[in-house]
């Protein structure tokens, strides 16, 4: 076949390590044109050549994956005792998608960047940590086996720590980027557990062996019947803490102190569905194990809602958007759940185009009003930022799940694979799917009318010192290539039903490799029930933007006199079902005490300071008496001596007759 | 007939013991410095007598190193010596304590 693409694999990560090294180390002292020309040019070349992979991949008689295993001077990554990992790069239809999100979404993100943070401080700093995430997310998605995986999973941790912190003056922001390195430390040990599981009982890490051994032993099935839900339970775990779902989500909505671009990046786009990438990619796994796949779908479906009545009560703009991804992320959980790895992956696309353009749009709003995020003080932006208001609309529509909109065809690939499939709980997560998408349309529709429509806050603008604005071109530009993906992404996925050829699962077929599945159910129930699934939740999304006219447009009152009168239960959704409060009060005041009591009191100061001062007040005491011999004194030396000879010839003497009986 | 070995020893031990007393007690630099001489000589007799009884030569020959090593730390030891009175004007040794922590 075509060699070149396997040669130049390992480009796509190590250019935007190239652009960290330069920017890292010399961006102090280069003007900003040259730090921001650097950021998109060694992101811009991954994309090419993406792009070029893509063309290659797809073209006739193509490989269904590359392989490019990295050996510097011949040496393996690691070789301990039996134990083998490569640096290698594997290329198959899942990995293409990913980086075709990853290096598309995140050279249109840059791009904004450069005018985002153009009056910011640190502005070389930005580009670097955001060409070290584009490396780590690229070594994520193209890793071969669990452990590249796992470098990758940490380095995308770190970055996103380091973006969320950016501000670390702001103590809010360094604590938020505490919280979500400490929260994912958690899904972390899950993972690693998950890892020395594997190696025990496969003992390797590599994907291609370890999915063979259960594909083409079957009776593996049976053996592995007693470990293989604990791995998958694990990597659970992991992927919960990454992808922000219960009970690890609650880093996600704090991530939101970092600048704009980053939460589209990171914190929409990428980062966050490396959780969703990593069940797909285990999807072998998964298979063979149904209660794995059930606590999936549940935890999913679980997500999606909670996260979603969140959602609908936050007043910070990109906190309704947190929320919003969320619950999005617990939908492609709820997919790949109930096996339908391929809508997952679908909804992954097309929420990394929607999601990041609703961020980047309201980071335009946000720039437009110097730094405002509270849509009580927003409205009337319409006609202050023409073009925003457009594009966000594209994401709005998107989301909400509307004809034809890209979110429209996964959303509901997703809402009909849970209704067809085999799992027991099918009609009640397909229930929950569908208050979700009617939900997500009432808070986005909502974000839409508050912001957009409705009366300018004067008392803003006078105040600022800046006049509101419309954004410069350079955010413009990503915006509006997003906001026609956000329309026409989901073409790629119009079902049969719908007279379309659903070719994204087709792509995926290589890699899911289950096509039958779910051939013989749509051509069992017809496209009828299809069709009857996709009218109710477009009418589900209608009721949605209906509310939110009503409530947020025609008549705004109603909304604050509802919560009025059901204050109780607006409460609980206004302070996020206090679950911070609750972890606060049963897992981390108790690990504090736990800390300061016994490992502060007790190890640290009773043990470790004690032995130290119990050597120190030993040694001082040896030195005292021995101080007292010094005196200067040449007599008392000598008497010393003669004390020290006399005592020698009396050992000499008689210490063979005392010591010799004994 | 002969002295015993015994009487000498018993001599040795107590110019040693003089000598040792003497360096404990005595304040004048010179004085201790003759004090141990007195006690290197004891040595010595303790090696003649030996060297006598069980006739061997290796004893007195070892009686020669000591002297020579002696003449070698009096020359040394007095030079010493004078030098202290030259710069302390004193030869107590009660008084020589710079070295005192």
């Amino acid at each position: 076949m075509n060699p070149m693409p396997a040669t130049y694999l390992w480009l796509i990560p190590l250019l935007p390590f190239a652009g960290f090294l330069i920017n890292g180390t010399l961006g102090r002292r280069l003007p900003r044109a040259v730090v921001g020309a650097v950021a998109l040019l060694f992101t811009a070349a991954p994309a090419a050549l993406v792009a070029w992979l893509l063309t290659t991949m797809c073209s006739a008689g193509a490989p269904n994956t590359i392989e490019s295993v990295i050996r510097p001077f011949g040496h393996e990554w690691i070789a301990i005792s039996g134990f083998h990992a490569d640096f290698a790069f594997t290329v198959d239809h899942l990995t293409l998608i990913m980086l075709g999100v990853v290096t598309g979404v995140g050279f249109l993100i840059h791009i904004y960047s450069v005018g985002y943070m153009a009056h910011e401080e640190g502005y070389w700093r930005f580009f670097a940590y955001l060409n070290l995430f584009m490396f780590f997310m690229s070594v994520l998605v193209l890793a071969s086996n669990f452990l590249l995986l796992f470098v990758g999973w940490e380095g995308v941790g770190l970055c996103s720590y380091l973006l969320i912190g950016f501000y670390f003056k702001k103590t809010s922001a360094a604590n938020a980027g505490k919280k979500a390195f400490i929260v994912n430390r958690i899904g972390d040990f899950g993972f690693l557990l998950a890892m020395f599981l594997l190696i025990v009982h496969f003992g390797t890490l590599s994907f291609s062996q370890i999915f063979a051994t259960i594909t083409d032993h079957p009776e593996w099935q049976q053996q592995g019947a007693h470990f293989l839900p604990a791995i998958c339970l694990l990597l659970v775990l992991g992927a919960a803490g990454k992808s922000a779902q219960i009970p690890l989500y609650i880093w996600l909505p704090d991530a939101m102190e970092g600048p704009t671009p980053v939460s589209a990046l990171i914190h929409a786009a990428t980062m966050v569905t490396a959780g969703v990438y990593m069940v797909a990619r285990c999807h072998v796994l998964f298979n063979s194990s149904p209660l794995a796949l059930t606590v999936v779908a549940i935890i999913g479906a679980a997500t999606a809602i909670f996260a979603a009545s969140i959602g609908m009560v936050q007043h910070d703009i990109k906190r309704v958007l947190a929320y919003s991804t969320i619950s999005q992320l617990g939908y492609m959980f709820m997919a790949c759940g109930v096996g339908a790895y391929a809508a997952g992956i679908f909804h992954l696309l097309t929420h990394a185009f929607f999601k990041a353009l609703l961020f980047l749009a309201a980071g335009s709003v946000i720039h437009a009003l110097s730094g405002e995020q509270d849509m009580r003080k927003m409205g009337g932006m319409r006609t202050r930022t023409p073009i925003t208001f457009w594009c966000m609309s594209a994401g709005v529509f998107a989301i909400a799940g509307i004809p034809p909109f890209a979110g429209f065809f996964s959303k509901d690939e997703i809402l009909y694979q849970t209704f067809t499939s085999n799992n027991p709980l099918h009609i009640v997560l397909w229930l929950a799917g569908l208050l979700t998408a009617g939900m997500t349309s009432f808070y986005m529709f909502r974000l839409w009318f508050k912001t957009f429509f409705g009366e300018p806050c004067v008392e803003h603008h006078t105040n600022a010192h800046h006049s509101v604005h419309e954004s410069s071109w350079v955010m413009l530009l990503p915006l509006a290539i997003l906001a026609i993906l956000s329309v026409v992404g989901g073409w790629i996925g119009i079902p049969a039903a719908l007279f379309g050829s659903n070719r994204i699962e087709h792509f995926l077929d290589p890699v899911f490799a289950n096509p039958a599945a779910t051939e013989a159910v749509a051509s069992a129930t017809g496209h009828g029930l299809e069709l009857v699934l996709a009218a109710i939740s477009v009418l589900t999304a209608a009721l949605g933007f209906y509310i939110a006219y009503v409530f947020y447009y025609e008549k705004p009152g109603t909304a604050a006199a509802l919560a009025e009168r059901n204050s109780r239960v607006y409460a609980v959704a206004k302070n996020k079902y206090w679950v911070d409060e609750f972890y606060r009060a049963f897992l981390i005041t108790p690990m504090l005490m736990f800390t300061r009591g016994i490992l502060e009191l007790v190890v640290d100061n009773g043990i470790v300071d004690g032995s130290g001062a119990a050597a120190d007040a030993t040694t001082r005491g040896l030195a005292w008496i021995e101080r007292k011999q010094i005196s200067g004194n040449i007599r008392s030396y000598a008497g010393w001596l003669a004390i020290g000879a006399a005592a020698v010839i009396a050992v000499m003497i008689f210490g063979n007759s005392l010591w010799g009986h004994l | 007939m002969p002295v015993p070995t015994a009487y000498y020893l018993i001599l040795a031990a107590m110019l040693f013991s003089i000598g040792i007393a003497a360096f404990l007690i005595k304040r004048n630099v010179i004085t201790i410095f003759i004090s141990i001489e007195l006690m290197l000589n004891a040595v010595n007799l303790t090696f003649v007598a030996f060297a006598h009884m069980w006739h061997q030569v290796s004893g007195q020959i070892f009686v020669f190193f000591v002297m020579v090593v002696a003449a070698a730390e009096a020359a040394v030891g007095l030079a010493i010596i004078i030098s202290i009175y030259r710069t302390r004007q004193t030869l107590n040794v009660d008084e020589l304590n710079l070295m005192k922590s």
